[in-house]
């Protein structure tokens, strides 16, 4: 049965009504119309629904809105914007770390991630971070530097 | 420059005004019909447009192509859209510029050569106007007078650096892919149909999943046509769950007849073949001292792409409107009208942005899926997205290949005779070429259209299985032949370099064989035998200043490099690739220099970030990927089952241009696959001793070799 549900999404407190199994992405995505975290695989294995749950990691996909409930959700959206980027989309649009962009979202979300809790990573530790984040067009080397670039930003 | 040869969309599509624009306010507007499949196209388009123009580039805006106002360009594949776009833009662009320049020195009464032009205004006498003053709805009407473009007499491109424009879009979330428009009114659907392309329906099974799918809270509509299942619901949510409704009945039995891993090359050879000779030269030799043969491979692959296969379809006053992130929106156009029984007028289909494509995947099929279930909807516009296990199982495969080399060289070691055979299903089954729709879900209603076997493109406009199938070197005597298989249990299509994986890894393994048997240097000996190409000579040397080829360096165990080179299609970018291999249980790929010339370099780092994806692609293709097949079907679905490579994985990559502003500019995508899978193989026997031949060189694989040529 549909609940209503609470919780604070890109720095305002928002209430939607969801299947309590829906999952977070089909919310953010649907419902709350933000389209940055995508849907690569619906299974927690590809990072492309990387969203911030207080903070950490986590894939949009595989959390239920009924898990979401009650925590800070940050989303690619409420990352940075033009006037203000954070330091990794400044970077990554430097080193121009994308070709069809797909995997990006999940990309800088997972490395916002990785920078909270340690803000001068080795490249090593960068792509381990990463390693559950897929890229298809081949452009893991370029996001390393990104990430590394914003890191000594 | 060697003027570019005029493309093929340009001589169809000769009026001005159906490739160019320019508004009051001066921006320019170019249509061009290739689209954007993450390869970032557009933005070497605008750079062409701007330089030919002289004018910013961020004044040129790219129109999305649709065949409402597009030029039709056929399929954007096989590297071509900087060399048939490209130079259509590059044409109609010099045409417009100087059409402008000569109504400016008319209206002033100056020469023509008096007439300077910078920033995108003409000036002479103290006068000055811009395109958006001089280029009239008349002077777009005229057919492009392809004499304009002017020699560049080694003047490189200067507008490269400027980055892409929708990196930024990207890198904000604010980007629009297809899988994120959302029409009002909008309908999600989803089409259901099993893994194979001929299959019995279980009915007591699915007369007990029918109201099983009804029942659920959101769906409205269930529709069944053939082997399809389709439902329309108000959520995305509804859906998942009807998709796990019917995963678990087993509503299809599957019936194809597959070969199992180790079987696939002679699987290949012991079905019907149509075979052609696709070179043959017999020229005077002297007599053969040694004979170097081994046979080649790989299984099928997998697009895997990170995104999922969407389109979106209305039916409105008999008409059908189709978004969609197909590579040719003419051809999934005329076999939509095919497969629905519609004129190619009452089609539209517009082009909007996916996740990369590498070949022919989803794309024109879920657009069939959404038009085939939108006629349910009632007018509303539906949505229709694959899950992950569809994009993996519906979309089709990479065909596996075979491939022989015989080769012989003469008391001095040097080339006299080589063969090469092909073996592999055709490398296309893309809608628009025949008189039946090549549609996979056309194939499985109640009253299907004939499943298309695939083909091969003629060898003068790049081949399929046959694409680098002639070696690129010096050899009196040659006989190379392809073998199409004609059997198909599994669609095939293409994907990203065709035939040029297995090839080049089979005549670059051949290369590398034949020197280290004779004692040569692998570099030395391909050298010896380009003497006649000095574009090839210089990449395989670049490559090999990169890589400090020449010098001795301590010889780590387990750790080893090797040597690759091809002529993508023999008619491309030249692309030279060396790689550092390491070996322990598995082989990782370390490094890779890689050098390549696209003639004119458009956007450098465009140009740069194709080859290095395109390097680490293969890799990950050569060393770890294999779909995995059953009688139902395709079992690899997920990420799991079919892994890629992933961060720690991805070797360091280092790519060196060398810039022919005097030649025609050359795609960059592809040019680096096949180079790489030999390198890599090349590598392998550096550090082991081991020659590996048929992909993937996994760890089971490396270990069967190695057990067999008792390393």
């Amino acid at each position: 049965m549909p609940a209503e549900f609470a919780f604070t999404l890109n720095g305002q407190a928002t209430t939607v009504r969801a299947e309590p199994a829906q999952s977070l992405l089909d919310v953010l995505r649907g419902t709350c119309g933000l389209k940055a975290a995508r849907l690569g695989c619906g299974l927690g294995q590809c990072g492309a629904c990387t969203v911030l749950v207080d903070g950490e990691a986590r894939h949009a996909c595989d959390t239920s809105m009924e898990a979401a409930a009650g925590h800070d959700i940050t989303t690619l959206e409420g990352l940075g914007t033009r006037a203000d980027p954070h330091p990794l989309q400044a970077a990554f649009a430097l080193e121009q770390a994308l070709q069809c962009g797909f995997c990006t979202s999940g990309m800088l979300m997972c490395s916002a991630a990785l920078l909270r809790r340690n803000p001068l990573p080795g490249e090593q530790e960068i792509r381990e971070a990463l390693n559950g984040n897929l890229c298809r067009c081949g452009v893991h080397n370029r996001i390393v530097r990104a990430v590394q670039r914003a890191a000594k930003a | 420059m060697t003027r570019p040869p005029v493309p093929e969309g340009l001589r169809a599509h000769p009026r001005l005004g159906q490739w160019l624009a320019v508004a009051p306010d001066g921006r320019i507007r170019a249509t061009p019909g290739k689209v954007d499949i993450g390869q970032g196209i557009s933005h070497a388009l605008r750079l062409i447009v701007a330089e030919e123009l002289q004018v910013a580039p961020l004044l040129v805006d790219m129109a999305p192509p649709s065949t409402r106002h597009s030029p039709d360009e056929a399929v954007t594949s096989g590297s071509l859209s900087v060399q048939h776009s490209g130079a259509a833009l590059r044409f109609a662009a010099a045409h417009l510029r100087e059409a402008c320049r000569a109504r400016f020195a008319q209206r002033i009464g100056v020469p023509t050569a008096a007439v300077t032009l910078a920033a995108g205004v003409f000036r002479a006498r103290g006068e000055r106007a811009g395109y958006g003053e001089l280029a009239d709805a008349g002077l777009l009407e005229a057919a492009v007078d392809t004499s304009h473009l002017a020699p560049r007499d080694g003047r490189a491109s200067a507008l490269g650096a400027l980055g892409r424009g929708d990196v930024a879009e990207k890198v904000f979330g604010e980007f629009q892919y297809i899988q994120d428009l959302a029409p009002d009114g909008m309908v999600h659907g989803a089409v259901f149909r099993p893994r194979t392309l001929q299959a019995q329906v279980h009915e007591t099974v699915w007369s007990r999943l029918l109201p099983r799918l009804e029942a659920i809270e959101g769906v409205s509509q269930v529709v069944r046509d053939g082997l399809l299942v389709g439902v329309l619901a108000e959520g995305e949510h509804a859906l998942a769950q009807a998709a796990e409704r019917v995963t678990l009945a087993g509503l299809w039995q599957g019936e194809a007849e597959v070969p199992q891993p180790h079987e696939i090359a002679g699987w290949l050879q012991s079905q019907p073949l149509d075979s052609v000779v696709i070179e043959q030269r017999q020229d005077q030799a002297p007599a053969a001292a040694r004979t170097f043969r081994a046979d080649y491979g790989r299984g099928w692959l997998q697009h895997a792409s990170i995104g999922l296969c969407c389109a979106l379809a209305q039916w409105t006053d008999g008409g059908l409107q189709v978004w969609s992130h197909t590579q040719g929106i003419f051809n999934l156009r005329r076999d939509l009208a095919l497969a629905f029984g519609l004129q190619v007028d009452a089609v539209t289909v517009s082009h909007a942005e996916g996740a990369g494509c590498y070949g022919h995947n989803g794309a024109d099929d879920v657009a069939f899926d959404a038009a085939w279930l939108a006629r349910h909807a009632g007018g509303r516009p539906v949505r229709l997205q694959w899950t992950r296990q569809q994009e993996m199982t519906n979309s089709p495969l990479a065909p596996a290949m075979a491939v022989r080399v015989e080769a012989s060289v003469d008391a001095e070691g040097r080339l006299v005779a080589w063969s090469q055979d092909v073996w592999s299903q055709g490398h296309g089954t893309r809608p628009g070429r025949g008189a039946t729709p090549a549609l996979l879900g056309a194939w499985q209603t109640a009253e299907p259209a004939p499943v298309l076997m695939a083909v091969n493109q003629p060898p003068n406009t790049g081949g399929g299985s046959d694409r680098n199938s002639v070696p690129p070197y010096a050899v009196p005597r040659l006989d190379v032949r392809n073998h199409r298989v004609m059997a198909m249990p599994l669609r095939v299509s293409a994907m990203r370099a065709l035939g040029a994986h297995v090839n080049v890894l089979a005549a670059e393994s051949t290369m590398d064989e034949i020197a280290r048997a004779l004692d040569r240097d692998p570099l030395a000996y391909r050298l010896e035998h380009l003497a006649h190409d000095e574009r090839a000579r210089a990449v395989l040397q670049e490559a090999a200043r990169l890589a400090r080829w020449e010098e001795p360096g301590a010889h780590e165990p387990g750790v080893g490099r090797g040597l690759g080179f091809a002529r993508y299609k023999n008619t491309g970018a030249y692309c030279a690739v060396v790689a550092e291999v390491e070996v322990q249980q598995l082989a990782r790929v370390r490094r890779l220099w890689i050098a390549a010339d696209v003639g004119l370099v458009v956007h450098p780092d465009g140009a740069r970030n194709q080859i290095e994806g395109g390097a680490i692609q293969a890799a990950s293709w050569t060393l770890l990927e294999q779909a995995d097949l059953g009688p139902a079907g395709v079992r690899s679905e997920d990420w799991e089952t079919y892994p890629i490579h992933r961060f720690t994985d991805v070797p360091a990559v280092e790519v060196a241009l060398v810039d022919r502003p005097d030649s025609p500019s050359l795609g960059a995508g592809e040019c680096s696959i096949g180079p790489t899978a030999a390198a890599i193989a090349n590598a392998i026997h550096d550090a082991l001793g081991i020659r590996m031949r048929v992909m993937p060189f996994s760890a089971d694989n490396l270990m069967r070799e190695a057990q067999r040529q008792g390393a």
